[in-house]
């Protein structure tokens, strides 16, 4: 069997090469060279003697940075309301073309969001996303946004592909599930000033008299946190 | 004659030469500088300019620095920067634009910051958004920021101007395109500009919308019937000419963005003139059309039917898979090599069999030239027929023998630019803003150069914006009429490059076609025939009607009888004279048919009982895109491909072939290629299984001489009816939005049609005692219409009706043709 100085040997016959070989590295001492087989292990005992940085995921959480890029999110205006008018900026902006949107007109019985345009599909493939962060740059209402969750793992194709009520922020205190109808006498700009900071009285008996068992509304919410406590007694 | 066309625009123009940029370009008298700056590549920036408009100079956007000879034949600079839309460049001109001067670019700038002042910047929420002027010369041509600080002006938006078409007035930039459009180019001024500084506004002439205070419209508003403003059959030109967001239209109000889409090129289905489309799809469904240029057919402009009208082709009956009736008789879903051998064995059965009755084909008139290639060859070699007739209308053997004359094969005739330079125009039976659409802008733009008759018993909205001549006749008699056309009328035709319209109605009109011949045989006129449906023109050409071979060979002749078997392979094809649509439906009607093969027919479009028809024939195929009142009669339903998804070409009325090619690729196949595949299985090779290898045989069959061609017809004109005493003459065409079942699915369209009235003379009111309220028309079948009287200025002893508008369905309700004599009560 050929040993690999005799492959070089033949090359550098073939290549008409009479030179010897000679390294570029700096030479070492005689001491360096000595200990030249085991100098890798340095590496390993120097950090013997540092802390730790294993995380015991999935035991123990520590959270990221704040500003890591995690699962995104739509949010609401103080009222409930939707922020997210379906303008596809965000689709637009995606280089990994993860994000599909159509919009719909706000009407009188289903106002979703302030102003004429809502999002009526909304939807992020998280098997396509980078987490760059450009569909939230693009935002123009602030409704996308992200969160630190970073727990994106399934089983399923689908089962990666967010929906809009799955990217939806939670129920803020006091919010009252959309559509319901704006504020009255505001407009989207009003909105966009964040000079809606709740929803009024006309909202909520709006809902009332349209979905009187949406979990949001005051009395229902009541009663909701009544029997939870009633239940830890 | 295209010869003699060509050498009038070839005759040399004067030209001028200018520098623009430091480049040297000469172009032809008249040009606009920013047009002659193209022309070197040079982009000015521009709002209110088109093509296609007169120059107005509205929007200052293109303001360019000017220095032109003085009478000295020194160059001097204007003072100020000029409008290059509407300044004609002259010889010796030096222009510089924003790329070689700073106070132009300045200029630009300064405009651009004042259109922006009080635009609302919405551009996320508004539908242009990616595909804006605004937002594109914004960028390129105006400041980073901006100055202003105060309030803007709001107003309440979208302010719907009809149902379809939707103004934002906080968007709009006063370019006026959409006014010059609708005064120069459709010539219905519904909306206009309103009002002066800060509140200048577009808008309709309706007061109450407006809010007006104090102020009133200046102009005098020109109202349609339906007392609705801006119901015009081209408003949806203006929603594509608008340089920013202003208006949009309903349909589709949000549904995607520019980058959504893929644009495929397309033909419209929805009239003989073949506009070329432009199909927007995003994710395999179409969410909306736009015209496409094309100059030698539609210009830049289509009707709202062409543009909006696409959802049928997916509605919830949309066919996909073929169905069959198992033995409960319902119709259930069946694999298609299944229904295709049940086709096979019942035309079989109704064929070949001994005393078997025969089967009749009605593709009906909305197909390509290659399907009703395959369905007259598939009635001729397979079912051994002449009974096909694309012609699901009024229709007579005349029309046939007119057709076969002067018409099938012939080729590319009287073209749309030769509409537009004619002299002098005739219409028969032919109303070009309803019936034609895009025939009628190419008239308008001749408005005042071009003397128009129209025979008919009414002055239409349509003919009077053309300001057409009326050449009285009661329904039915237009080929007296045309014979005793006065002195007048007959010179102005006999004017080089006179042209006489024949529309598909002349065709219900003993001796109109006839008569039609003759005039133009006296004066030199020469004919066009305008259908109405897609299909017609190429139906004729390829051989689809009883008496009609492919290429104009009258079927009743051996020798042409000859030709075409041996280019198909056959030894002979049927002699026997075939029968028309309306005779079909009677034969199936009284059992005397044993098959019927219905394509996109309708059956409410038919004035005969068709559903009789359909009930009496033992063995029903329909091929359709969705299901119909023919699937319930049906006993196999063939899903065909819609004009979206399948390739293939019609002939417009010119006789243009207008390809397209396949906009959403899906797994539905055309009619010529069911047609094909059902042959196979009755061992018949019927060879139009793709459009290469019809289009080869077409190309093989050619167009034949005069001798193996149908003779013109020969018809004595009939005089006017002597009509019984109470009873008048129903007069009636289709409007050009209404409800056609190729309209299906589309409200905000719809909206737009214009309502249901029945027209009748003064005199005629009086006579029936009825000036306003309703009126009953009186039907065969019992059933009747009650419609709202308008006395209108037309025909004594006629009622005027639309054929298919919402509560005036004439074929089903009344059971008549225009012409018939019917009956009618004032009163309910
Ligand atoms: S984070 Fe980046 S890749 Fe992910 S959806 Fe947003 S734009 Fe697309
Ligand atoms: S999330 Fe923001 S960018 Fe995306 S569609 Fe909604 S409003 Fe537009
Ligand atoms: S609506 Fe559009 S087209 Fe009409 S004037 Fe305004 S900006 Fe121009
Ligand atoms: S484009 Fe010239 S003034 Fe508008």
């Amino acid at each position: 069997m050929p040993k690999s100085d005799d492959v070089w040997e033949v090359n550098r016959e073939r290549d008409g090469q009479t030179k010897p070989f000679e390294s570029n590295l700096p030479k070492k001492g005689a001491i360096g060279q000595t200990f030249a087989p085991v100098a890798g292990f340095g590496v390993t005992l120097r950090n013997f003697f540092r802390p730790t940085v294993t995380e015991q995921y999935p035991r123990v959480k520590t959270p990221p940075m704040p500003r890591y890029h995690g699962r995104h999110q739509l949010n609401r205006h103080p009222d409930g309301l939707e922020k997210c008018i379906g303008c596809e900026l965000c689709a637009w902006a995606c280089p990994a073309d993860a994000i599909y949107v159509e919009g719909d007109s706000n009407t009188a019985d289903n106002q979703v969001s302030p102003g004429e345009r809502y999002g009526r599909v909304y939807q992020i493939n998280y098997l396509r996303c980078i987490f760059c962060g450009l569909c939230i740059e693009a935002c123009p209402t602030r409704a996308l946004t992200m969160t630190n969750e970073y727990e994106l793992a399934g089983p399923t194709r689908e089962g990666l592909i967010y929906e809009k009520q799955d990217l939806l922020a939670p129920m803020g205190k006091n919010m009252l599930a959309a559509p319901h109808p704006m504020v009255p006498g505001t407009t989207d700009d009003n909105y966009y000033r964040q000079e809606v900071t709740e929803p009024v009285e006309e909202q909520i008996e709006w809902v009332r008299e349209h979905r009187s068992d949406d979990p949001t509304l005051p009395e229902n919410v009541k009663a909701a946190t009544a029997a939870s406590e009633g239940g830890r007694d | 004659m295209t010869a003699t066309a060509d050498k009038a625009t070839v005759a040399p123009v004067d030209t001028v030469t200018l520098t623009i940029d430091g480049t040297e370009v000469t172009v032809p008298k008249g040009t606009m500088i920013i047009r002659a700056a193209e022309q070197v590549g040079i982009e000015i920036p521009r709002f209110c300019d088109h093509p296609a408009l007169k120059p107005v100079g509205a929007c200052r956007q293109c303001l360019v620095d000017v220095a032109a000879p003085d009478r000295e034949g020194n160059v001097r600079a204007f003072p100020k920067p000029q409008p290059s839309c509407a300044m004609a460049a002259t010889d010796g001109m030096v222009v510089n634009t924003q790329d070689t001067s700073e106070e132009a670019e300045r200029a630009q700038k300064g405009v651009m910051e004042l259109l922006l002042i009080n635009h609302p910047l919405d551009c996320p929420t508004c539908d242009k958004g990616g595909e804006c002027p605004l937002q594109n010369q914004a960028l390129s041509a105006g400041n980073a920021e901006s100055r202003f600080v105060d309030t803007k002006r709001v107003f309440e938006k979208p302010l719907p101007l009809s149902s379809e078409i939707l103004l934002d007035r906080e968007r709009c930039i006063l370019c006026q395109r959409c006014t010059r459009f609708s005064k120069e180019i459709a010539g219905d001024a519904f909306i206009d500009l309103q009002n002066r500084g800060a509140m200048q506004q577009i808008g309709t002439f309706d007061e109450d919308v407006l809010g007006f205070d104090g102020y009133g419209p200046v102009g005098v508003a020109a109202e349609d019937e339906s007392g609705k403003a801006f119901s015009s059959y081209f408003s949806g030109n203006t929603v594509q000419i608008c340089p920013v967001g202003a208006l949009t239209s309903a349909a589709y109000r949000f549904r995607s963005r520019p980058f959504d889409l893929v644009s495929s090129p397309g033909v419209s289905e929805h009239d003989s003139s073949g506009s070329a489309i432009r199909v927007d799809h995003r994710h395999g469904t179409v969410m909306r059309r736009l015209a496409d240029l094309d100059p030698v057919v539609n210009e830049d402009w289509i009707t709202d039917k062409d543009r909006f009208a696409f959802k049928w082709q997916n509605l919830d009956d949309r066919l996909t898979k073929p169905l069959m009736r198992n033995d409960e008789g319902d119709l259930v879903e069946v694999p298609w090599p299944d229904a295709i051998a049940a086709v096979a064995a019942g035309l079989a059965h109704a064929t070949r069999e001994e005393d078997a009755k025969g089967a009749a084909i009605l593709p009906g008139g909305r197909i390509t030239l290659e399907d009703a290639y395959a369905y007259g060859k598939f009635a001729r070699i397979v079912l051994s027929t002449n009974d096909v007739d694309t012609r699901s209308r009024i229709a007579s053997d005349e029309e046939q023998s007119f057709l076969g004359a002067h018409v099938a094969g012939t080729g590319l005739g009287v073209t749309f630019a030769d509409l537009e330079k004619a002299p002098s125009v005739l219409l028969v039976g032919f109303e070009a803003e309803d019936e034609g659409g895009v025939v009628f802008l190419r008239m308008f733009k001749s408005v005042g150069k071009q003397q128009v008759f129209t025979v008919a018993p009414l002055v239409s909205p349509g003919s009077a914006k053309l300001g057409a001549t009326l050449v009285p006749a009661v329904p039915g008699a237009e080929g007296a009429a045309l014979a005793g056309l006065d002195k007048d009328a007959v010179k102005a035709l006999s004017e080089e490059g006179a042209v006489i319209i024949v529309g598909e109605r002349a065709a219900g009109s003993a001796g109109a076609l006839t008569e039609a011949l003759k005039l133009s045989r006296k004066t030199g006129a020469r004919i066009a025939w305008i259908p109405r449906r897609a299909g017609e023109r190429g139906a004729v050409d390829a051989g689809a009607l009883p008496g009609l071979l492919p290429g104009g060979r009258d079927a009743g002749s051996a020798k042409a009888r000859a030709e075409v078997a041996k280019v198909w392979g056959v030894d002979d094809l049927p002699g026997a004279r075939g029968r028309d649509a309306a005779a079909i439906l009677v034969a199936a009607g009284a059992k005397r048919l044993d098959a019927l093969i219905v394509g996109g027919v309708t059956p409410s479009d038919l004035t005969g009982d068709a559903l009789k028809a359909l009930e009496n024939t033992p063995f029903v195929v329909s091929l359709e895109v969705r299901r119909s009142e023919v699937s319930d009669y049906a006993d196999v339903v063939l899903p065909v491909a819609p004009p979206t998804e399948k390739s293939g070409t019609y002939v417009n009325w010119e006789g243009r072939l207008r390809g397209f090619a396949t906009a959403i690729p899906t797994d539905a196949i055309p009619d010529h290629r069911v047609l094909s595949l059902i042959a196979r299985e009755m061992g018949v090779d019927l060879g139009t299984h793709s459009l290469a290898a019809i289009a080869n045989e077409i190309a093989a069959l050619g167009t034949t001489e005069a001798s193996a061609r149908p003779k013109a017809p020969a018809v004595k004109r009939a005089a006017e009816k002597a009509s019984k005493k109470k009873d008048l003459v129903l007069a009636s065409w289709h409007q050009l939005v209404d409800e056609g079942s190729l309209q299906d699915g589309e409200p905000y369209l719809a909206g737009t049609g214009r309502t249901a009235v029945a027209r009748v003379s003064q005199a005629t009111a009086d006579a029936l005692g009825v000036t306003d309220g309703m009126v009953t028309l009186m039907g065969r079948s019992r059933r009747s219409l009650e419609l709202p009287v308008h006395v209108t200025d037309m025909v004594d002893g006629v009622v005027w009706v639309p054929s298919k508008s919402p509560g005036s369905w004439v074929a089903r309700d009344l059971g008549l043709e225009p012409g018939d004599s019917i009956s009618v009560k004032g009163g309910v």
